[in-house]
């Protein structure tokens, strides 16, 4: 349901004003949303100065840097610094990107960093994936086949096989799902635009044989039609992918399949 | 894995700051203006029921719709109208598969904003020429 406020508990008080490190001419400010559990208070944002003469140019460059050299307790999800694997998802500057792929240079003034909007929050910068990696499963993100399995392998055209180009490159980073205001108000039961982005990279997928039930599953006021081509999830993609096509696509073959 | 159900976690802000975008406001100004019609068209029921009850009924109801605020609030409604249709327009597009791209959406988004004005003027334009 629609709930346009934070619980009492989420709601954001004033935080720590960390040093600025010594020497450094080059300051940037960074406004950083803060939560522990052992603290037992509210979410807080801390601000931090990162000298970017000894920083790299991206926001996870930054967030190392703090880590590593004003704030050890400050906690964010990275793995591979290069856009394909999808942890370091996060709002910046107001938009859900991947810390490592985003230049400080494309923001002015404080860069301001949240957690994935409307997700519960585990600490810091982290958040909850569980329900939507569960949403993932569900729409069964994976080959149906039912004739006999072939000798070699699934063999797909060339043409079919770039019916899958702009869908199999979704890392589930989540930054789509939770830019999605109907994904914040409905995501109990509505899938959102990454599982629903996954759902038609297998509908579509030439050599998958259960496309009559992917549609049956999503057959749902909630979980195929909640999208209301808000396309927030299409414009904060970090991968530049188009989920409020691909929604489309299913809800047109929805209608076509019964005229 | 962590515990979905757990009361303690906070909720991580988002209508406060997530950046407006020109396709999401556009959109919640669809849902805006089509329940404000609603209110402005019980007000047309209203006018319509007064001119059945009585010279007296309509009279009163005469002079709240044709007062400077009821003209403020029927000029607001053209426009939500126009704003409403032209929005359904854009549905219509997207449903047929079309205008997906980024660029055209953000494009059609302003398009709704200028358009909605400009037929808004040009209907109080017609009916006044």
């Amino acid at each position: 349901m629609v709930q346009l406020t934070l619980p009492k508990n989420s709601r954001i008080t004033r935080g720590k004003v960390w040093a600025k490190p010594k020497g450094a001419k080059n300051l940037r400010t960074f406004k950083i949303y803060r939560w522990n559990e052992e603290d037992g208070k509210n979410p807080q944002v801390d601000t931090y100065f990162v000298d970017l003469d000894t920083c790299g140019p991206m926001i996870l460059d930054a967030l190392i840097k703090i880590k590593s050299e004003i704030d050890p307790t400050l906690t964010f999800r990275r793995s591979c610094r290069e856009g394909i694997c999808g942890s370091c998802a996060m709002n910046v500057d107001g938009i859900n990107t991947l810390a490592c792929i985003y230049g400080m240079d494309q923001i002015k003034g404080d860069v301001k960093i949240y957690p994935l909007p409307h997700m519960p929050v585990i600490k810091d910068l982290i958040p909850d994936l569980t329900h939507f990696y569960a949403q993932h499963a569900s729409i069964m993100p994976w080959l149906e086949t039912k004739t006999d399995r072939p000798a070699k392998e699934w063999r797909q055209s060339i043409e079919d096989r770039k019916k899958l180009d702009g869908l199999y490159e979704c890392v589930m980073c989540a930054a789509c799902s939770t830019s999605c205001p109907s994904y914040w108000w409905n995501g109990d039961e509505y899938l959102g635009p990454a599982a629903l982005l996954h759902a038609y990279r297998w509908i579509i997928d030439s050599r998958d044989e259960a496309t009559g039930e992917r549609l049956d599953n999503l057959e749902d006021p909630f979980k195929l039609y909640r999208c209301h081509t808000i396309m927030n999830c299409t414009k904060t993609c970090p991968k530049g992918l188009n989920p409020a096509k691909s929604i489309a696509a299913i809800k047109k073959m929805m209608v076509e399949r019964v005229v | 894995m962590a515990d979905v159900e757990r009361g303690k976690r906070p909720l991580s802000p988002h209508l406060t700051i997530y950046r407006p975008q020109i396709t999401s406001i556009s959109s919640i100004f669809i849902r805006i203006t089509g329940n404000a019609l609603l209110i402005s068209t019980l007000l047309l029921v209203g006018w319509v029921l007064g001119a059945a009850i009585g010279p007296t009924a309509f009279g009163v109801i005469n002079f709240i719709i044709t007062s400077w605020f009821g003209n403020l609030v029927m000029a607001l409604s053209l426009w939500a109208l126009c704003y409403h249709a032209l929005g359904g327009l854009r549905h219509l597009i997207w449903d047929s598969g079309r205008g997906l791209g980024l660029k055209v959406a953000e494009a059609m988004g302003w398009a709704m904003m200028f358009g909605s004005f400009i037929l808004s003027l040009l209907t109080i334009w017609l009916l006044k020429g």
